[in-house]
């Protein structure tokens, strides 16, 4: 079994879900709650990814994030390094690439509380992020579980973007998926099924956890 | 005494919408009613003083205090303008408990501080013994006191009533609109009600706004307002054949006599002698007659003059003068019998049970 790829697909997951819990809550909460006319196109923006294909999201990271691009430039003045074939790489585009698995569970469940409690407590004096935090949070949590969830366990299972983005360095972008790939280009049929069966194990077990979890919230 | 100073404009993208303009002097706790119908927009004019919508044009002030401003593009959200909102079916927090559904408002205070205010409001509207129950455990009448007292908890400068009582059925809704009126007073805190009957405006209200399409139509004292209405959409507001608002003299085995204009009412009892009531009379109830039916079970018969009639379907549409307006509805048939007219002189009957008397503030 791999597992420095395994410890770098779970540190990728991770990392991926915590950016995604910090920037993904206040803009599904800003597209579940706001009236501007240019929400639906911020809300295709963030959904593009499930229609693209990855190796397309990442071909585009890629290209945008070169040594003569400006973010290239800009990144490489700020931290003295580059963003292709390097792990911050591979976890910038696993952010873009997940942000409609987390976002959309996140606003759909954001909607579904209802917008009087919403105004209720801003007439009691709480203010924006306070509401956030006290009534809709704990009103729509499964809802935001399965977003961390949804993203976490696909960004496991990520192969095109990684590998466009990441190449395929063993202990800094190789992750899991690709190690499988590998094994199978190699012939190595055994440690291709071991880590796949550990995949499918997790994706069921985490999928099972999450919903009986949902269960027994909604049945409180 | 601050001066609440509304002149705004608000549109809804559908095309509808409100314009208001009335100012206020606020406080000696005072309550104002918002009659109207639905759709009429008075929910909205409530939503803009909460600041739950940006009027595109013009201004909310209170006193010194801009709250909202189109030209100086001035907007405070309701969390910054200190008032406190019962919403028409409550929005208690489904996932707190009564408690701490009262205490949401707690901020910045220490928190002995917030004990004892949770306390005392628990006190206030009788909600010991439900600390730890969740809202839907509760009844309508439980659920009202628990929003009333989240409400009040920071002790707001306004208390925005959006229908506090339409949510509950009839009965129920008359028990708590008596307890309704004793908490606004207790509390001493000046509020506003919105609401769509106007029994609200004549049991709650000192002063009461009639609105229409969107349109403040007339403001006043209460009794100004339904006295004398200003326009025929006031009056459709006010409606009811005939209120007439009088002083209860004396109350005897539940029977009260009722003074109004110089004249005796008898009705059931609302409140003890010395209160201020309303008197509700549906045409239908009164009947006319050419002599005074002295040996009959009536006990209001009062002499009047025939002021206009008016055919209404198979009945007519009879309007007296017995010292007060009176608006009688009887048969075609019994009209031509009578055979009165315009300034001939009859009698008017009404039986105390189909009085309907409301206590006033």
């Amino acid at each position: 079994m791999d597992w420095v790829a395994i410890g770098l697909t779970v540190k990728l997951a991770a990392l991926t879900t915590l950016i995604l819990a910090v920037v993904g809550l206040p803009l599904a909460y800003w597209l579940a709650t706001t009236t501007r006319r240019w929400r639906p196109i911020v809300d295709a923006a963030v959904a593009v990814p499930l229609l693209l294909p990855p190796t397309v999201l990442g071909f585009y990271v890629l290209m945008s994030t070169g040594p003569n691009t400006f973010i290239g430039r800009l990144y490489s003045q700020l931290f003295d390094g580059t963003l292709p074939f390097s792990f911050t790489g591979i976890l910038l585009a696993s952010v873009l690439y997940n942000l409609p698995f987390a976002v959309r569970p996140f606003a759909s469940g954001f909607a579904a509380v209802d917008r009087r409690l919403i105004e209720a407590a801003r007439c009691l004096g709480a203010s924006g992020p306070r509401t956030f935090l006290t009534v809709v949070l704990p009103l729509s949590w499964p809802a935001v579980l399965a977003g961390l969830v949804l993203a976490f366990a696909h960004t496991v299972g990520e192969f095109g973007v990684v590998l466009m983005v990441g190449g395929n360095i063993p202990g800094v972008t190789r992750t899991i998926a690709l190690a499988i790939y590998d094994d199978v280009q190699a012939l190595d049929y055994a440690a291709a099924n071991e880590a796949s069966a550990l995949l499918l194990v997790f994706a069921v077990t985490v999928l099972a956890a999450t919903y009986s979890l949902q269960r027994r919230t909604l049945a409180l | 005494m601050t001066l609440l100073d509304v002149d705004f404009e608000f549109k809804y993208r559908s095309g509808a919408g409100v314009a208001c303009r009335w100012r206020d002097p606020v406080g000696d706790p005072r309550v104002t009613v918002f009659l109207g119908a639905s759709g009429s927009g008075k929910t909205t004019i409530l939503r803009c003083l909460a600041g739950l919508e940006r009027p595109q044009r013009g201004h909310v002030r209170l006193g010194d205090h801009v709250w909202s401003d189109a030209v100086r593009r001035i907007h405070l959200p309701p969390d910054r303008r200190d008032v406190g909102v019962l919403f028409q079916d409550y929005a208690l927090f489904p996932h707190l408990t009564v408690e701490r559904n009262v205490a949401f408002g707690a901020r910045q205070m220490p928190h002995a501080a917030v004990a004892a205010r949770t306390a005392e409001l628990l006190d206030t509207f009788r909600l010991r013994g439900l600390e730890q129950r969740r809202p839907r455990q509760l009844s309508g009448g439980q659920q009202q006191r628990v929003a009333l007292a989240r409400a009040v908890f920071r002790r707001p400068k306004l208390l925005l009533l959006d229908e506090p009582l339409s949510a509950l059925d009839r009965p129920t809704g008359d028990e708590l609109r008596e307890e309704l009126r004793s908490l606004i007073r207790a509390l001493a805190i000046p509020a506003y009600i919105v609401s769509h009957d106007r029994v609200d405006a004549l049991t709650l209200a000192d002063r009461t706004v009639l609105v229409d399409h969107g349109q403040i139509v007339q403001s006043g004292t209460t009794q100004e307002v339904f006295d004398r209405p200003a326009s025929p959409a006031a009056a459709r507001l006010v409606g009811v054949d005939t209120i007439l608002l009088g002083r209860i003299a004396s109350v005897e085995d539940g029977l009260a006599r009722i003074i109004v204009a110089g004249q005796d009412v008898r009705a059931q009892a609302p409140a003890d002698s010395g209160h201020d009531a309303a008197l509700l009379i549906r045409a239908e109830d009164v009947a006319l007659a050419r002599h005074d039916v002295a040996d009959s079970s009536v006990m209001n018969r009062w002499r009047a003059t025939v002021i206009a009639h008016a055919p209404e379907g198979p009945f007519v549409r009879v309007a007296v003068d017995c010292g007060f307006r009176l608006s009688a509805l009887v048969t075609r048939d019994a009209w031509h019998r009578l055979a009165l007219g315009p300034g001939d002189e009859a009698w008017a009957i009404v039986k105390a049970a189909s009085i309907r008397a409301l206590a006033r503030n």
